[in-house]
């Protein structure tokens, strides 16, 4: 059913890494994603692959549901393989064939060039897989908050995106609603050429924006109702802290990043021409 | 003590034509005078467009008053120094469930009022779990809001109030939207808050089963209190009712009904029991 539709594609487990504070996870998501781009040797690759098999394994969430993550980036993926395959030059020839030459720097890049692609991508949907969308909304909103020095409402902005975390169901319903309601009065959303399908999206948009609005209203009065004045003077319920399982993870995530970094520089081996 | 007061409340705004222009002014509320003492439990009925739902909204300081003065526990509501502690007072609960839970977990959402507050987090916890249990909702306090059932969401609304401490509540058709057992489920849950905590509670309806155990009922007409009494008073008046345009529950109608047959039945007979009561005597 629609209403079924999770959106961040959280997956609710009680793992550990379930249970580190969203402000880790953010952070050292960020490092996972330096360090890829900071190194690029196979004995790097080989530590950063370690790295989040471990973590892949110590979240429980399956590896196909993370494998189902890399699906939309197929095709950028498969561009920019046969992009670096046949136009990056140097080293010894390996492959000749009229116009198209592959060579082994040309292998060697692309290949690196693939795994740096999915690495990111997995890296990334582990931190949506087990962040909740309100944890990662109050790790950014404690995380930026710095930034309400220079006057960027930081727990506005957050506050708005829970908000409309909470409305995306409750408006995927309503669009399902008068989708029927048009289809009742004979609107045809299948059928004609996509601009006439455009077109055909009209009747459900406008109520769906007027309704919206309305929405909007009615919860601005509630929430005002409810003493909400801004993020002045508001305690936590949930308030994050830092246990020492966040502070160990701070540490492991640092000495991976400096140990493929240095496993690049000062311990690289070669496996033919990688 | 006064829980709500007002004087001569007046309740205008402006009417515009298509383009924004101001044509004219419409008196939502004209004159009211209320008197609603603490811990009574008022219920006010009415058509659409009576300003039954204009006046709810004066008693939390969503609209402030054009003309005359409401006073919400001895504070003047037009005071904005006095805005966030009126609001605390009295809490409100809106009529369309979806649109006024804020939290993505029904905790989450309990917890939101307290946390607009600044309660500590600990106390926060203990209001949340204690205002959930009230209501009866505290199993489900790890769900998420758009799972629950119409009486479920109203009934989480609820405790998201109760979580404020308010010494009054604010129901503003609380079971309009809701099915018939949806209804009898919210209108169960407020009955038992009152009597647990003694709350004021004001009940914006037009639903006349629900008044029934009113201490007093207001009717409004046209911006106008126009009746004002006891349950049995006001259900008495079938006639006076009915002229403005409201349903009497079914008991009472045929109550009326038959002593206008000429049956020696009392008037303002509110409950199925009272009538049978009232038939078994006439042998």
């Amino acid at each position: 059913m629609i209403r079924d539709i999770t959106i961040g594609q959280y997956y609710p487990a009680e793992s550990r890494i379930h249970r580190l504070d969203p402000r880790v996870k953010i952070v050292c998501t960020l490092l996972f994603l330096v360090s890829l781009f900071i190194q690029n040797s196979l004995a790097g690759y080989v530590i950063a692959t370690v790295f989040l098999g471990a973590v892949i394994r110590l979240s429980e969430v399956p590896l196909k549901y993370i494998v189902k993550g890399l699906k939309p980036i197929v095709i950028l993926l498969l561009f920019t393989v046969a992009m670096n395959l046949f136009l990056t030059q140097g080293g010894g020839r390996l492959v000749h064939f009229w116009i198209f030459t592959i060579t082994e720097n040309g292998l060697r890049t692309s290949v690196f060039m693939a795994v740096r692609l999915m690495y990111l991508v997995a890296g990334s949907s582990i931190m949506t897989f087990t962040t909740s969308p309100n944890g990662l909304t109050d790790g950014m909103e404690k995380l930026l908050h710095p930034l309400n020095k220079v006057n960027i409402p930081v727990h506005e902005v957050a506050m708005m995106m829970s908000i409309a975390l909470r409305f995306i169901p409750i408006l995927l319903e309503e669009t399902d609603k008068i989708m029927k309601a048009q289809m009742a009065r004979g609107a045809d959303f299948e059928s004609g050429n996509i601009i006439q399908r455009a077109k055909a999206m009209i009747p459900i948009l406008v109520p769906l924006f007027v309704s919206a609005f309305r929405r909007a209203n009615d919860l601005a009065m509630a929430m005002e109702a409810r003493c909400y004045h801004g993020g002045e003077g508001r305690t936590k319920m949930k308030p994050l802290k830092y246990k020492a399982r966040d502070r160990m993870t701070y540490i492991i995530t640092v000495v991976y990043v400096a140990a493929a970094f240095a496993a690049g520089r000062f311990a690289d081996f070669k496996l033919w021409i990688f | 003590m006064e829980m709500i007061h007002a004087e001569k409340l007046i309740y205008e705004y402006d009417r515009r034509d298509e383009d924004g222009n101001i044509v004219g002014t419409n008196r939502a509320i004209d004159g009211v005078d209320i008197d609603i003492p603490q811990g009574s439990f008022v219920a006010v009925l009415g058509h659409n467009g009576s300003g039954k739902s204009t006046l709810a909204k004066h008693m939390n300081a969503i609209l402030v008053p054009t003309g005359g003065t409401m006073w919400v526990d001895g504070r003047d509501t037009k005071d904005p120094a006095e805005l966030w502690n009126v609001r605390q007072t009295a809490g409100m609960v809106f009529q369309n469930p979806d649109n006024q839970i804020i939290g993505t977990v029904v905790e989450e959402d309990v917890g939101f009022g307290p946390e607009n507050l600044g309660v500590p987090t600990e106390e926060i916890w203990k209001r949340v779990e204690d205002s959930l249990r009230s209501v009866g909702m505290i199993e489900y306090r790890k769900a998420s809001p758009n799972k629950l059932s119409g009486g479920q969401k109203q009934r989480v609304a609820i405790a998201g109030v109760i979580a404020m401490e308010p010494k009054c509540i604010v129901l503003d058709e609380p079971t309009a939207m809701l099915d018939p057992n949806g209804r009898k489920e919210v209108i169960r849950a407020v009955e038992k808050l009152r009597k647990e905590k003694k709350v004021t509670v004001i009940l914006i309806t037009h639903y006349m089963e629900e008044v029934i155990d009113a201490d007093q009922v207001f009717v409004m007409d046209g911006g106008h209190i126009v009746m004002h009494g006891t349950p049995r008073e006001i259900f008495s008046r079938v006639e006076e009712l009915k002229s403005y345009r409201m349903d009497v529950p079914q008991v009472t109608m045929l109550a009326e009904e038959l002593r206008r047959r000429g049956l020696e039945i009392p008037g303002g007979i509110l409950r199925r029991e009272e009538l049978v009561e009232a038939l078994c005597r006439l042998r």
